[in-house]
């Protein structure tokens, strides 16, 4: 499989705190790739990274090399705001701009990267909320506000403001943790489509949703990366000890 | 020694099906062992109650085939407890199958019974003695998690298939020296075939602890 985004020896500090420990990681083109580990093993930082997010904390360092087909995103010729429009990102919480419409909530990211017609706005509303099965719901009240969304339909519609400005990889923190099962599931069912055009990573606490949407898995414990292989292979053979009792709810 | 869950009732589920198991591989061993005295010491009454056991084996694979329902449904088990619980809802059906053919044993030993003796039994009690072995040493290799002893296991198969190639031959030449013999010789037969598939289901069982020790799925491979 094509390798879309590489991180070479990926070195994390938040001041004398070393989060992330020297990962090297090949992300696989179109598919899904999970993070998991226990709190605190550096999955939300390595996925943070992946975004240039960290370049907005000050003790932040990050060293290394995070590859994008064959652009070093922390290259100082680089644009970081180019970088996030290449690798767009789902938070855990949904958060549509309150302010703003269904309609215009999608555009919102369009519209911050230049000149955008009527008429075009609107093929890209529909067809991106056709993308996250949400049109259907939606397609009457696109001028009223986000807010009267339900969770899991706000979650659909950040999904769909990400894939509007036409991402090749899609970070997904904990995207269904404040979501019903329900919910869940039709997110999961989106991820499950989104891999045919996007390159998606996804950070969870849940191991059965990765086992469940993943076709890769890595596992993190303590800065580490303890284990990279098929999600087949994880949940069923891992190689590692600590990876086998994380999964199974041992004592590590 | 492996590492307890978070969950003590996890492992305490595990546990009862894992004790549930060995109970249910202790009593198929009796009833092998009891299978070939019925038609050694030619006693019916044992034979009917072989039969009659198989009742309990029967209701100890329902039993174990729900707690491993159960903890898929609640647990949602991964990697060794995955293979575990997959491995627990096959070795059962194995059990289960050889304690079908103690019964066909039973049932060939009342009928073997009611007619004269045809030739002393040698090589059955020695196939069957040896089939019996491979139950347990399967199912201990199962709870130690022993690879080796399940590599042993698959390997013992041989001895009993050669002895039941040298009974078919033996019982051939019977046969061909006086067709009265026939009758008798095809049920003899039978129960020769019946010790070979419970060695064959012990075989299974030890390739699936194989797999459950090293994840390493080495059936229908030359071991």
């Amino acid at each position: 499989m094509q390798t879309k985004v590489t991180l070479e020896n990926l070195n994390v500090h938040f001041g004398s705190n070393h989060a992330v420990k020297d990962v090297s990681l090949d992300f696989p083109e179109n598919s899904v790739t999970a993070i998991i580990g226990p709190s605190g093993c550096g999955k939300s930082t390595v996925l943070r990274s992946l975004n240039r997010m960290h370049d907005l904390v000050p003790s932040a360092r990050v060293t290394g090399r995070i590859m994008l087909d064959n652009t070093d995103i922390y290259d100082r010729a680089v644009d970081p705001v180019a970088v996030r429009r290449r690798i767009g990102m789902v938070f855990q919480k949904p958060n549509p701009f309150p302010a703003m419409s269904i309609h215009d909530n999608v555009v919102a990211g369009y519209k911050l990267t230049g000149s955008l017609k009527r008429s075009d706005a609107e093929d890209i509303v529909e067809s991106c909320l056709k993308r996250v099965a949400l049109w259907d719901e939606v397609k009457d009240r696109l001028k009223t506000s986000a807010m009267d969304l339900s969770g899991g339909q706000q979650q659909r519609l950040c999904i769909a403001r990400t894939i509007a400005v036409q991402p090749e990889v899609i970070l997904m923190d904990e995207p269904c943790s404040a979501l019903d099962p329900i919910a869940t599931l039709k997110i999961e069912e989106l991820i499950e489509e989104l891999k045919e055009q996007y390159t998606v990573i996804i950070v969870t606490h849940n191991m059965q949703q990765a086992a469940r949407v993943s076709d890769s898995t890595a596992f993190f414990y303590m800065g580490e990366l303890i284990e990279f292989g098929l999600t087949k292979k994880i949940f069923t053979t891992p190689e590692k000890r600590q990876t086998e009792d994380y999964i199974t709810g041992r004592f590590g | 020694m492996e590492r307890e869950h978070y969950s003590k009732q996890f492992d305490t589920e595990l546990n009862e099906i894992r004790e549930k198991l060995l109970e249910m591989g202790g009593k198929v061993e009796f009833m092998i062992n009891d299978a070939l005295k019925a038609l050694v010491d030619r006693d019916s009454v044992l034979a009917e109650k072989v039969i009659a056991f198989d009742h309990k084996i029967n209701r100890l694979e329902m039993d174990i085939d729900e707690r491993c329902l159960e903890v898929l449904a609640r647990r949602q088990p991964a990697a060794r407890d995955l293979r575990f619980i997959t491995l627990a809802l096959k070795i059962v059906t194995d059990l289960e199958r050889m304690g079908d053919q103690c019964r066909n044993i039973g049932k060939r030993a009342i009928e073997l019974n009611e007619l004269p003796p045809l030739k002393p039994y040698i090589d059955l009690p020695r196939m069957a003695l040896h089939a019996s072995v491979m139950v347990k040493e399967a199912l201990n290799a199962f709870v130690a998690g022993d690879d080796q002893l399940a590599l042993k296991v698959c390997r013992d198969d041989q001895f009993v298939d050669d002895l039941n190639e040298q009974i078919q031959r033996e019982l051939l030449t019977f046969m061909m020296a006086d067709p009265a013999t026939i009758a008798r010789a095809m049920k003899i037969n039978h129960v020769a075939k019946c010790v070979e598939r419970i060695a064959d289901h012990a075989t299974n069982v030890a390739e699936m602890v194989i797999f459950m020790v090293k994840g390493k799925d080495i059936r229908h491979t030359a071991v």
